[in-house]
């Protein structure tokens, strides 16, 4: 066991682990985080997407013990409140989502994907850049829409 | 995943002092390889050392004649540098092709250099850029690196700490993916050279990338697409998967060099213009 002192949709957090437990398992059945989901468990589908230090990355492809010292932001961190982030919202609005399975993933990388780019973003750099995330259910139409307008509320 | 001790030493010289003094090591770089490997129980190291903390691995620096990576340098980060974009623009596209934008923020260059899997991207850019891999030892030519499918010419316990590329005239890389991996089917990287052209393959070859040494000398007398008219590689020499057959294969590198020819000619005239 290693003690594991980190920081969880910004709550300081610290508990004994194994290091091979991988972040999500450390995410779902340690902190009871379920928003994180698994699809795959093999890095493809991007159902684990959380934010290591504000950066997308896949919780089933790293240890919960190199998210020391470290800040880890989950589904669960991005509503202010009541008020849900406007990624959330452009979900809810344009109907991005079927079984929701995969929405966690879709919008953790939707906000890294937005901040990154500034808000400049355009349908066909949209469709690229979710090549790591799969949905079975929407045909990615409104996904792609929702992000493009959250994409606008969220320009700085 | 089975049972190991973790450790994230913080310099180069207490990770190497850890990787002599332990019984099965690995080394954990972005984890995108290792860990699936770990979780299917292929790998089983006693001992992870994590790359992660080392800070003198992530330097990315401009030298003289071309550029520095260090290990632990993420594809996202070569992706985007403005100086690799600027002096190896080929190797910056590459880059931002390899799997997807998680993959890219994790994965790095020791990592994917090290595991040379037959359908990675960055082994074909080092061999036709003719690399140097300068491990905690030596330094060791691309050409010499990559030895078979998943094998290099490390040896056991040895480190890889930068990959150091020359800069050439004009370079690019076209790339024929398999969807669902976003592995390559077929790879190829054209690098114009002072001294002449060298052509790498990836994806394809039965034991691995390698450089399509004909279509070099094709190419050194004219560079055009025409001049590969007529050349072929053997299907025998050629991976064959489910995806992609040997001899399409073969065929794919045949049309993919030629598009690679024609796009890196044209550009040169732009800039010429
Ligand atoms: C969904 C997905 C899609 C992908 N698509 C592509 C693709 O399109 N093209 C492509 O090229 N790759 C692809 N990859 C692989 C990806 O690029 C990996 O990041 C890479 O192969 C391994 O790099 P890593 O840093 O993750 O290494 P790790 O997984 O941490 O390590 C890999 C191996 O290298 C060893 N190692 C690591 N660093 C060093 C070092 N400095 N010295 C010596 N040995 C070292 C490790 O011990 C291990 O054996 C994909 C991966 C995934 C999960
Ligand atoms: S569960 Fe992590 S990528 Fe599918
Ligand atoms: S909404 Fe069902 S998987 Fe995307």
């Amino acid at each position: 066991m290693m003690r594991l002192e980190t920081e969880i949709n910004g709550k300081p957090v610290a508990a004994e682990v194994e290091p091979r437990m991988l972040l999500v398992e450390f995410l779902r059945d340690q902190c009871r985080l379920t928003g994180t989901h698994v699809g795959c468990d093999t890095s493809q589908c991007g159902a684990c997407v959380v934010h290591l230090d504000g950066v997308a990355v896949k919780s089933c492809a790293l240890l919960a013990v190199q998210c020391q010292s470290r800040k880890v932001t989950t589904i669960e961190g991005l509503a202010q409140g009541a008020a849900l982030h406007p990624m959330q919202q452009a979900f809810h609005e344009h109907h991005a989502l079927q079984c929701g399975f995969c929405t966690p993933g879709m919008i953790m990388s939707a906000v890294d994907m937005v901040e990154r780019h500034a808000g400049d973003l355009d349908e066909h750099t949209v469709r690229e850049e979710l090549e790591g995330n799969i949905c079975r259910c929407t045909g990615y139409e409104n996904i792609v829409k929702a992000i493009l307008a959250a994409a606008e509320t969220m320009r700085p | 995943m089975n049972k190991f001790d973790y450790v994230r030493p913080t310099t180069l010289a207490a990770t190497l002092d850890l990787l002599r003094a332990s019984d099965e090591p690995m080394l954990l770089a972005g984890g995108q390889t290792l860990l699936p490997t770990m979780k299917q129980g292929l790998a089983a190291p006693e001992l992870l050392i994590d790359l992660n903390a080392v800070s003198e691995l992530v330097e990315l620096s401009v030298t003289g004649d071309g550029i520095r990576v260090g290990a632990m340098c993420r594809h996202a980060t070569v992706a985007t540098s403005g100086a690799v974009r600027d002096k190896i623009p080929g190797l910056a596209e590459l880059a931002g092709m390899i799997g997807d934008v998680q993959v890219r923020n994790r994965g790095t260059i020791g990592g994917s250099v090290a595991n040379n899997d037959p359908a990675a991207d960055y082994p074909a850019a080092l061999l036709a850029l003719d690399a140097t891999i300068r491990t905690d030892s030596r330094d060791i030519s691309a050409d010499e690196f990559f030895v078979d499918l998943f094998e290099t010419a490390l040896e056991p316990g040895e480190m890889i700490r930068e990959v150091v590329f020359p800069s050439c005239r004009s370079c690019g890389y076209l790339k024929f993916r398999q969807p669902a991996s976003r592995f390559a089917i077929v790879g190829v990287f054209v690098a114009r050279h002072r001294q002449g052209v060298r052509v790498a393959v990836t994806g394809a070859g039965s034991a691995g990338v390698f450089r399509w040494t004909e279509a070099e000398a094709a190419l050194d007398g004219n560079f055009a697409q025409q001049a590969l008219t007529g050349l072929a590689l053997d299907p025998q020499q050629m991976l064959s998967d489910i995806h992609a057959g040997d001899t399409y294969r073969a065929h794919l590198v045949q049309v993919l060099t030629g598009r690679l020819v024609e796009a890196l000619g044209a550009r040169s005239l732009r800039v010429r213009t």
